[in-house]
């Protein structure tokens, strides 16, 4: 199994992975207190400070509302971490259904599956998920599922080609011959040896789906005002763009650190479990 | 050319593929495009509707639906765009995709021209002060959102220095330029988006430069290379950057995708008019029609692209004729 002692001391031991663990700790945290943490009520609006530039009561300054940035970009956290989440469990649920079926029955099976999955490549995703959300129309749920069900190829293709590998090994060929049902054998043999690659790969997508949720918001596609997200503050930070610096810098630091956050753990994990792929 | 053959019969069922989904997409609409017609017409009855439905052919089963639709995209019919101007939706398109290329294709350029060489240096020098920063970088460039580096570079470069214009295609007095100027016009507005566009690809590009040349460095006949007593560059150019070169070819072909879908963005904020802001404009107006034109064609494009690194693969490395 994966999370037995031996990955748990690497991974300790990885600096990288280590700094990336603390990151995403830090964003759950600010997420999970972000009444406490956030000076102001995101959403208080103060027409006598409107576009401050920073000051010690406006740390991060106002926006055109006369709202305190530092204040939206806390709320926006949990927006940021929740539609990665979301998503990524969408895109591994299916990704993993998908290469797991394919690689293990193989046949006409998986040559439809991969057909499928190189149909879905060909598709350039942002368009792909605009068109989408343009017929059902944009709001946080259909953003979760619209990125979940456009980026589970990656997975798929990483799982199947792991089943090929694993289905082929001593154990499970003697568990084959035992006469363990194909369930069996899958859930309980093979999938299991599967997870490092897989959590590697869900790590890595939270990042890519944080960037693209700032980027469909920032579109104003995404999370709609006035619940704060780091995209549509930056939306703002367009339009003002001539004024008000503070508006567009902060809110992507925000995203920058979270993407890097989770970059940063994924590629510490792949490394210490595979000292091979280490660069 | 038997491969070239093979390889165009291949791309048929991905394009049948590529319509089935773009039909189930356009299916997903709530309600019909009709209603769009219909909910805010007060003269509209269950009668009208009905006509309407029938003249659309709304009310067949869904495969006759399919097959009559796929029959229009044969011919690149894709109907009337709903936008004002109710122009045919190709012409629109066809008007649109000239600049969006034409950005890609540069920025695709500059991908290459850069991070090829620091991926070969970064391996070649591995561990050195040059690989060590020139990897942090790209780790960051992984990470930063390109809509916020395009503000970033607005503010920078256009708002404080004053150097680029920060939106449009062409200055206003555009016309009344010298030739020179005019491409100097252009040059200017054009220096941020390409470079935006193109920043992803740096970042991802050099990294792969990178392990691909590492890869390579460990092979045998390297080995073989410098123990014949050849020189290092001769080893390093010679014998392993062609090898390591190979694959970034396939890499062009699965980044045409990207770059096309890249394009909503950077032309969104640039104001490019270019099919991106097509597509941004067409989604942001629920124009059936030219939404789903975009989504066909892009995805069409991606198929052409990666044909094209799959032609060029083979003329570089005749083992996939070969074996194929």
């Amino acid at each position: 199994m994966f999370l037995n002692e031996d990955f748990v001391r690497r991974i300790g031991k990885n600096k990288m992975a280590m700094a990336g663990l603390c990151m995403v700790a830090f964003l759950f945290c600010v997420a999970l207190f972000e009444n406490e943490l956030a000076p102001y009520p995101p959403d208080r609006i103060d027409t006598s400070n409107i576009l401050a530039p920073p000051t010690y009561q406006h740390l991060l300054g106002t926006d055109v509302l006369g709202r305190d940035v530092l204040s939206r970009i806390i709320h926006g956290a949990g927006v940021s971490l929740s539609v990665g989440f979301v998503a990524v469990g969408i895109s591994t649920l299916l990704g993993v259904m998908l290469g797991a079926l394919s690689g293990y029955y193989g046949g006409a099976l998986d040559k439809a599956v991969m057909r499928f999955v190189d149909v879905m490549l060909c598709f350039p995703s942002f368009f792909l998920i605009l068109a989408v959300i343009a017929f059902i129309g944009p709001s946080i749920w259909n953003i979760m599922i619209v990125i979940g069900i456009t980026s589970w190829m990656g997975v798929a293709r990483l799982v199947r080609a792991e089943f090929l590998s694993i289905r082929e090994r001593d154990y499970v060929q003697a568990a084959i011959s035992q006469g363990a049902s194909d369930a069996r054998i899958i859930f309980l043999h093979i999938l299991p040896n599967a997870m490092a690659p897989i959590l590697v790969a869900a790590t890595l997508g939270i990042a890519s789906a944080v960037l693209i949720e700032s980027g469909l918001s920032f579109l104003g596609i995404g999370v709609q005002p006035p619940d704060p997200s780091w995209g549509n503050m930056l939306t703002e930070g367009k339009d003002n763009i001539e004024i008000a610096w503070w508006l567009s810098l902060f809110p992507g630091m925000a995203i920058l650190i979270t993407v890097m956050g989770y970059n940063m753990l994924g590629e510490g994990i792949r490394d210490s479990l595979d000292p091979r792929l280490r660069r | 050319m038997r491969f070239l053959v093979k390889r165009i019969a291949l791309m048929i069922p991905t394009l049948i593929g590529i319509t089935i989904i773009s039909f189930t997409v356009m299916k997903m609409a709530p309600g019909d495009p009709t209603s769009l017609m219909t909910d805010l017409n007060p003269n509209m009855n269950e009668e009208a509707v009905k006509r309407i439905r029938a003249h659309y052919g709304l009310d067949q089963p869904w495969h006759v639906q399919y097959l009559k639709w796929l029959k229009n995209m044969a011919v690149l019919d894709f109907g009337r765009s709903f936008a004002p101007d109710n122009r045919p939706v190709i012409d629109k398109i066809a008007e649109r995709i000239p600049i969006t290329l034409f950005i890609n294709i540069l920025s695709m350029v500059l991908i290459f021209s850069v991070s090829i060489p620091i991926g070969v240096i970064s391996a070649v020098k591995q561990n050195s002060m040059f690989d060590r920063v020139s990897s942090l970088i790209v780790f960051i460039g992984f990470a930063v959102p390109t809509f916020w580096l395009a503000l970033l570079m607005m503010i920078l470069f256009g708002v404080k220095l004053d150097w680029l214009p920060i939106s449009g295609f062409r200055s206003l007095n555009f016309a009344r330029l010298s030739p020179i100027g005019q491409v100097l016009d252009i040059g200017k507005h054009l220096v941020m988006p390409i470079f935006v566009s193109a920043f992803g690809g740096l970042a991802g590009m050099s990294r792969y430069m990178r392990s691909n040349m590492l890869e390579v460095i460990r092979q045998d006949y390297i080995t073989t290379a410098r123990a014949k007593g050849l020189d290092e560059r001769t080893v390093i150019f010679k014998h392993a950057f062609r090898n390591a070169l190979l694959p970034v070819i396939t890499l062009l072909g699965l980044s045409v995708p990207g770059l096309i879908g890249g394009s909503v963005i950077f032309e969104t904020i640039f104001a490019i008019p270019g099919m991106g802001q097509l597509f941004y404009q067409s989604v942001m107006m629920r124009d059936y029609p030219t939404i789903m034109g975009i989504l066909v064609i892009g995805a069409a494009l991606t198929l052409v692209g990666n044909l094209l690194a799959d032609i060029l693969y083979s003329w570089a490395d005749p083992r996939i004729r070969v074996n194929d």
